[in-house]
């Protein structure tokens, strides 16, 4: 698609190994970009990209190995030495100062300044308005940072790559904070970068963009080099099971629906937001044992809200939710968790979900602790919870199987698969889960589904909230469309057609 | 009517004088917190820059010599606060505590050793010159004991703090270091990725709020006052500490809060003077209730910068 410069190779990384202790995060890789190509990093979370872009950039010293920028072999010992090399690198989290103007984050550590130190901001300005527009950017160098949006913000990291005259850019899983609009806005910046002779290499898991923006990749699994293929000859199919080092199905597994009786009723259900306005007008669900019934819709049309409201965290204004016929509207937490055994993977996995300075054991038990055999008359019981982890860690394959592991320092997948061994490992009747593969690859996300359908294989009910069109029919078996705070519309997911389901979503009638 | 211009002549002056301590503190930690650092040992630093004042001045007969090697042993100190938080990732708050031991005892200490066992300094030959002195008295400009007297005939101090005021001020928003100040506070990685070096810049602003603790205890033991003593200093920094955080941690905004505070201490000695029949433990007490108010009720909602107390490591990079 672009005029690659296969006579330049801009970069050269032979062999690199980086070591943190006895952890290896990069196991010998390679990686080679030419002048004018866009190349992806493709890998699971912890895969060791971010790591290997940080040692390009210098911010991480390899442990081994030779990198070589424009043919010529470079010791990037700091990041200064990779910027005066035409290194730029925009990072997975944000390196912004939110107070500060875009220009003043432009030009820090590389600041115009008239005599004795004192700043040009002016001149600055000019520049930065200057390269914003040559690449059509649309930045306001005045703005603060923390008065633009998420995709300006990261327009403004990659003009301050741009200002500091790099050639060959790093992109840190750039789409993961996008919107859709602005995926498609930064795969037409790459264009513009690409066509100036700029090299890319950008970090991604998902599968569809590096189709769309890369013309090679690179696979790295668990820290390992395992291939560079030209991306148009290759599927996304193979792409996958190259990442996850297995045959992975993108279509859901499931057996024959044995559907059992209703088991929750949602009755008329109102509910108001943080803001006081209504959420749910009226809402009406039935739920069965040995189904997945899939709420779709699109975000903020009343989904958190009800997850709230069934898991007792929001008041109900009006209407009922029964289990087995027995009201239990305006039950609390406890009683929902502890006594009728409905237990949910929620929305926000570090907000809600775990402790995040707990360690894996801790997280694990968070709602069976006070019971026995993990603690007796109010004091702890260690060596049960520690040995449960254990088992707990075997069982939902949790990587690195280490208990003692704070959930902050795991990655995405395996802090969800802490939180499914919670909820699951307690054999509940119905199961909530919501949005329960957000920001995940697809290994993990085929674990997580294949999670779901043993429950309901199981005999038990679930419900999947989720704004993946995709996820809900491949894993339902039921679909319920959400729009303003009320279902406009039940199907079986078998057969279903998407743009009528689409349609729906968006407030068409069908 | 003159009595009453005198007066208030009398309160703005002492307000001036008794701020100008707090004021050189405050810039101190005006310094180090936007640069991410915190820094509670100033009450430290400004103990121990008010005995080395009055030592050096005392010995060397030069109050200027004195100044200077005020700000050189509060900068000591702010070194070692900058070695243990900075190089040593230690919690800054212990570390502080620790100056704040460290500073009175290495005090008391030497003034026992050069001043035969006493916990005070002898009184100093020369304080601190009053610059303006000149344009005061019998056939000058303004008579004496008027209120362009009690308000301008000051020692040089107090206008310097006013001129490290706009200095700190010009540094921190108009410079690159003082941009590379604040961002260091504000996202460190940030700085960092662009090849700013975290440590140097904290460093030099902890050993720069050092220096600025040391001049504002010189300023209470060689000019306010003539000597150093034990009780001189007593929880001046802390005052400092406060006026910067009410200040929301701008060097104009510091400087407004020190004056406040110096204003109840100049009202404390104008009630003192008049005689007013309330117990003068009780009206020393006036700056450090105003404190606790203000920091409990005016302040509200302050943002500090968002690194502060956060501690930056690179090892094993
Ligand atoms: N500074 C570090 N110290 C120790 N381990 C690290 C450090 N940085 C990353 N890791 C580990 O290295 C592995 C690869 O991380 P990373 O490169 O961030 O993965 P990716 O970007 O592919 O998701 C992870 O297991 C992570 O926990
Ligand atoms: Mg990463």
């Amino acid at each position: 698609m672009t005029a690659i410069d296969f006579s330049q190779k801009t970069v050269e990384m032979i062999n690199v190994v980086k070591k943190f202790g006895d952890f290896v995060a990069n196991d010998g890789i390679n990686l080679t970009v030419h002048k004018g190509e866009v190349h992806a990093l493709l890998g699971e979370n912890g895969a060791g990209k971010t790591t290997l872009v940080n040692c390009l950039y210098g911010l991480y010293h390899p442990t081994a190995g030779t990198i070589r920028i424009n043919g010529r072999e470079l010791n990037v010992t700091d990041p200064n030495v990779a910027i005066q090399n035409g290194i730029g690198m925009v990072h997975q989290h944000f390196m912004l100062v939110e107070p500060f103007t875009v220009t003043q984050n432009i030009i820090l550590g590389r600041e115009t300044t008239k005599l004795m130190g004192i700043l040009d901001l002016s001149a600055a300005e000019k520049k930065v308005a200057e390269i914003s527009e040559r690449y059509g950017l649309a930045i306001n160098p005045r703005d603060k940072i923390e008065d633009i949006s998420v995709g300006s913000q990261q327009r403004v990291e990659i003009l301050k790559a741009l200002y500091r005259g790099a050639e060959i850019l790093i992109l840190d899983e750039p789409t993961a904070v996008l919107t859709p609009p602005e995926i498609q806005e930064l795969v037409m910046i790459i264009r513009n970068l690409t066509q100036e002779g700029k090299s890319i290499i950008i970090i991604t898991h998902k599968l569809h963009e590096i189709k769309q923006v890369a013309d090679y990749c690179t696979i790295i699994r668990r820290g390992k080099y395992i291939d560079t293929v030209e991306v148009d000859t290759v599927t996304e199919q193979e792409l996958a099971s190259m990442m996850v080092g297995r045959e992975v199905s993108f279509a859901v597994e499931k057996k024959p629906q044995k559907r059992g009786p209703k088991i929750l009723t949602i009755d008329n259900l109102v509910v108001e937001d943080n803001r006081g306005i209504q959420a749910l007008k009226g809402l009406s669900l039935e739920l069965h044992k040995g189904e997945i019934l899939g709420v779709a819709g699109v975000d903020g049309n009343g989904q958190s809200e009800l997850i709230e409201a069934l898991t007792g965290l929001r008041t109900v204004r009006s209407g009922k939710i029964l289990l087995h016929n027995k009201e239990i509207t305006g039950a609390l937490p406890k009683q929902i968790i502890d006594g009728y055994n409905i237990r949910t993977i929620p929305e926000d996995r570090q907000k809600r979900g775990l402790v995040l300075e707990f360690d894996v054991a801790e997280n694990l038990v968070l709602e069976t602790y006070h019971k026995k055999p993990f603690s007796w008359r109010g004091v702890l019981n260690h060596p049960e919870i520690y040995q449960y982890a254990d088992d707990s860690a075997k069982e939902f394959d949790i990587r690195p199987a280490n208990p003692y592991l704070t959930a902050k320092s795991l990655s995405g997948g395996n802090q969800q698969k802490v939180i499914i061994a919670r909820e699951v490992g307690n054999d509940p009747e119905v199961l909530i889960a919501s949005q329960p593969t957000r920001g995940l690859d697809v290994g993990a996300i085929e674990y997580v589904h294949a999670a779901l359908v043993e429950q309901r294989d199981r005999g038990k009910a679930v419900l999947l909230v989720s704004f993946e069109l995709d996820e809900v029919i491949n894993v339902s078996d039921r679909i319920a469309v959400i729009f303003e705070g009320k279902i406009v519309g039940t199907m079986a997911a078998e057969g279903v057609d998407e743009n009528e389901i689409g349609l729906m979503m968006a407030g068409g009638t069908s | 009517m003159e009595a009453i211009i005198n007066d208030i002549g009398f309160i703005i002056g002492t307000t001036l004088m008794y701020s100008t301590p707090l004021m050189f503190t405050s810039l101190g930690g005006v310094i180090t917190e936007r640069s991410g650092v915190v820094n509670i040992g100033l009450e430290g630093m400004m103990f121990f820059g008010a005995f080395v004042a009055a030592t050096v001045a005392y010995y060397t007969q030069n109050p200027w010599l004195g100044f200077l090697c005020a700000g050189l042993g509060g900068a000591f100190l702010g070194l070692l606060h900058a070695i243990a938080c900075v190089s040593f990732a230690a919690e800054q708050i212990v570390s502080g505590i620790a100056i704040n031991f460290l500073g009175p005892g290495l005090a008391l200490f030497l003034s026992r050793l050069f001043f035969d066992g006493a916990t005070q300094t002898l009184t100093i030959p020369n304080k601190i010159p009053l610059p303006l002195h000149f344009l005061f008295g019998e056939g000058k400009l303004f008579k004496s004991a008027g209120f362009m007297d009690l308000v301008f005939n000051r020692f040089a101090t107090v206008y310097l703090a006013f001129l490290l005021v706009l200095l700190v001020w010009f540094v921190l928003y108009k410079t690159k270091v003082g941009m590379r100040v604040q961002a260091v506070g504000e996202h460190p990685e940030a700085a960092d990725t662009l090849g700013i070096s975290v440590y140097r810049i904290r460093y030099g602003a902890v050993i720069m709020s050092g220096f600025f603790a040391g001049l504002g205890g010189a300023s209470m033991s060689i000019a306010v006052v003539s000597r150093f003593s034990n009780t001189l200093i007593s929880g001046h920094g802390f005052i400092a500490l406060a006026a910067m955080i009410f200040g929301k941690w701008k060097p104009q905004g510091a400087m407004l809060a020190c004056l406040l505070f110096g204003g109840a201490k100049g009202f404390e000695i104008f009630l003192g003077a008049k005689g007013v029949p309330v117990s003068s433990s009780l009206l020393a007490m006036l700056p450090y209730i105003l404190t606790i108010i203000v920091l409990v009720g005016i302040v509200g909602k302050t943002t500090p910068p968002a690194a502060i107390g956060k501690i930056f490591d690179k090892s094993g990079k």
